[in-house]
């Protein structure tokens, strides 16, 4: 790896890929990241002439599922991605060379290609005792990330660990696992969450970069705009039985077997961004709502903290251990009503204790206050 | 009969001569509508807001034939953005309307006969004393409570516009002026929690004022419930307040 200086055009072309390969994958790619039509022109006179981008891909506290996701990407290929659209040059966990060698790789692409170079990120840096909670390489992770990081053109934070914190970042914490974006705060950080992000979404965003060169649109929350702008529900194809009013209400309910909404399960489709229900997964062929159960909305910050996946309403741990609003609103609301129904028995005995009183002529032994609120 | 017509005060009266009584016009036509159009908005989003986090019991047949969840998201949604305009409405006759018009949307924190009226009227809540102030607008505490209150809805509206700005697209305006909400949040999931506290909160607000209502109506010594009809505080002595 490593040969910087080609085109991607060349680089395919010595694969023995023909024109006509090339010319359709480009058209699937503008279809896929929903470009006009001009958009496969641009991205073919893109690979015709740009060198490849130098990516380096980090590991810290994770579990690879980005990875096994990445390597499933069938538009483009990741094969495509990987041999002939990026140049990746350090990937700890699929790359042939390790030890020194390997390590020397990092110190290379820095001097090399500086300021040049794409910083993918999976997984996030314990910062507690130091970052000793991930050693790499013979150092804490968070040192490693933040020397790579300076260096490089942008960051992109794969998943919901370099995204969020995802499952190591749940309270309490323990490692005091840490999102990239609060240890890296002078480069441009694109978040693609997910545990893991779609294949598709992930090449799609590594393509944009390369065909473009320069970062999608992002959002409020630092997310592709174009794969992270609609809910799950919004393009759900259950959506017409939520719309009508019909819910799976058990597991095994026969509304379960005809493919009802899944809303009452506590499917997290309605509060979750992410492209699932219009790209799926493996392919195209399914994604969790299809095969019967509810969104756990892990492209969301703070999924693991919001409660059982299978609740609609959230659980509220502040005020105990089985809370949701409905359950503290109705004990509050229960609580001042019992109040009130107490302070008028006072106010009830009270008023009659005075009427008895008034009969025998009193007044009130109160301060003069003529002014009245305005 | 014509002079019967001309008979001063009650017909009924057995000799009797009815008290006359002090009333002031203190809420005007357009505070009074909002206040009832509110009551019945706000009751409406409650129980279809309650609906839409637990949804009535499924539905059978073809999912063509049916759009319940569909109109109870309808309902919610048309009343809330109701309740802006007419919020919107009522902002615009506090700067127009008479000075009582503008009470709810202010606290006079710098006037210590207001600091006062708190005190006293949370004594009176506490049955500590025996008779309450006489107020021509709320009294402080009520105050406070109003002010409050007009807070809360602000909450609650920019959290709704934010939730149904997500099924409007984050190009559309309601996004781009509401979505500020996500930051804070800081995601779609918590911000439907606290919207849906918020409708808890609501409807603590509204079984407290309607029993405070009530009680003053009976108790104090100005009219409370009639006077969101008619628009008249009337007083109903005018024994002052010095000590006898």
């Amino acid at each position: 790896m490593g040969a910087g200086t080609e085109t991607f055009y060349e680089v395919i072309r010595r694969q023995g890929i023909t024109r006509r390969s090339f010319v359709k994958f480009c058209s699937l790619t503008a279809t896929s990241l929903g470009l006009g039509p001009i958009g496969a022109t641009e991205i073919a006179q893109a690979l015709e002439t740009k060198p490849r981008v130098p990516v380096i891909w980090m590991h810290g506290l994770e579990c690879t599922c980005c990875s096994e996701s990445f390597i499933r990407s069938a538009h483009p290929l990741v094969k495509d991605a990987v041999l002939s659209m990026i140049s990746l040059d350090y990937d700890d966990t699929i790359m042939a060379a390790a030890g020194h060698q390997a390590e020397a790789i990092l110190q290379e692409t820095r001097e090399k290609y500086k300021g040049q170079y794409i910083l993918a990120v999976e997984g996030n840096p314990p910062l507690n005792e130091d970052g000793m909670f991930c050693i790499d390489g013979g150092r804490p992770f968070v040192e490693k990330l933040k020397e790579m990081a300076e260096d490089s053109m942008a960051v992109i934070a794969w998943g919901a660990c370099a995204s969020w914190g995802c499952v190591q970042a749940a309270k309490p914490n323990p490692t005091q696992a840490t999102p990239i974006d609060k240890v890296i705060r002078n480069k441009p950080i694109i978040k693609v969450p997910g545990c893991p992000p779609i294949a598709e979404v992930m090449t799609g965003v590594v393509t944009y970069i390369t065909t473009f060169g320069r970062l999608p649109e992002l959002d409020r929350q630092g997310r592709p705009k174009m794969f992270y702008s609609q809910r799950i529900h919004d393009k759900c194809y259950r959506r017409p039985h939520f719309d009508a009013g019909q819910f799976v209400e058990e597991w095994d309910d026969d509304a379960a077997r005809k493919g009802y909404c899944l809303y009452k399960m506590g499917c997290k489709g309605p509060t979750t961004y992410s492209a699932c229900s219009t790209v799926r997964w493996n392919g195209g062929v399914s994604f969790p709502i299809q095969s019967g159960h509810g969104c756990i909305g892990c492209t969301e910050d703070g999924f693991w903290d919001n409660g059982s996946f299978y609740d609609r309403l959230t659980t509220i741990k502040q005020f105990g251990v089985e809370a949701n609003a409905d359950k503290i609103g109705a004990t509050v609301a229960g609580v001042v009503g019992a109040a009130i129904a107490a302070h008028a028995a006072v106010t009830t005995v009270r008023s009659m204790a005075k009427r008895r009183n008034d009969n025998g002529g009193n007044g009130n032994g109160n301060k003069p206050n003529d002014k009245s609120a305005g | 009969m014509t002079e019967i017509a001309r008979v001063h005060g009650p017909l009924d009266a057995h000799g009797e001569r009815a008290k006359s009584l002090q009333t002031v016009y203190v809420y005007e036509a357009p505070v009074r509508l909002w206040h009832w159009v509110n009551a019945l908005l706000i009751v409406t989003l409650c129980i279809t807001g309650y609906l839409i986090g637990s949804p009535l019991p499924s539905v059978s047949g073809e999912a063509s034939a049916s759009f319940q969840m569909g109109y109870i998201r309808f309902a919610h949604f048309a009343a809330g953005q109701s309740l802006i305009v007419f919020f919107l409405l009522r902002l615009y006759w506090a700067f127009v309307g008479n000075r009582n018009s503008r009470q709810i949307f202010y606290l006079p924190l710098h006037n210590r006969t207001w600091w006062w009226g708190i005190l006293y009227e949370l004594k009176w809540y506490l049955f500590m004393v025996k008779d309450p102030k006489k107020y021509i607008g709320h009294n402080p505490l009520a105050h406070v409570a109003m002010f409050s209150f007009m807070l809360f809805l602000l909450f609650m509206m920019a959290s709704g516009m934010a939730l149904y700005s997500e099924g409007q697209g984050i190009d559309s305006w309601q996004y781009k002026v509401f979505g500020f909400m996500f930051a804070i949040f800081p995601n779609s999931q918590d911000l439907h929690t606290w919207h849906h506290l918020g409708m808890w909160a609501i409807v603590v607000f509204v079984v407290v004022h309607i029993y405070a209502a009530v009680r003053e109506d009976i108790l104090s010594r100005q009219s409370m419930i009639s006077s969101m009809i008619s628009g008249e505080r009337l007083f109903r002595d005018d024994i002052d307040d010095f000590p006898r």
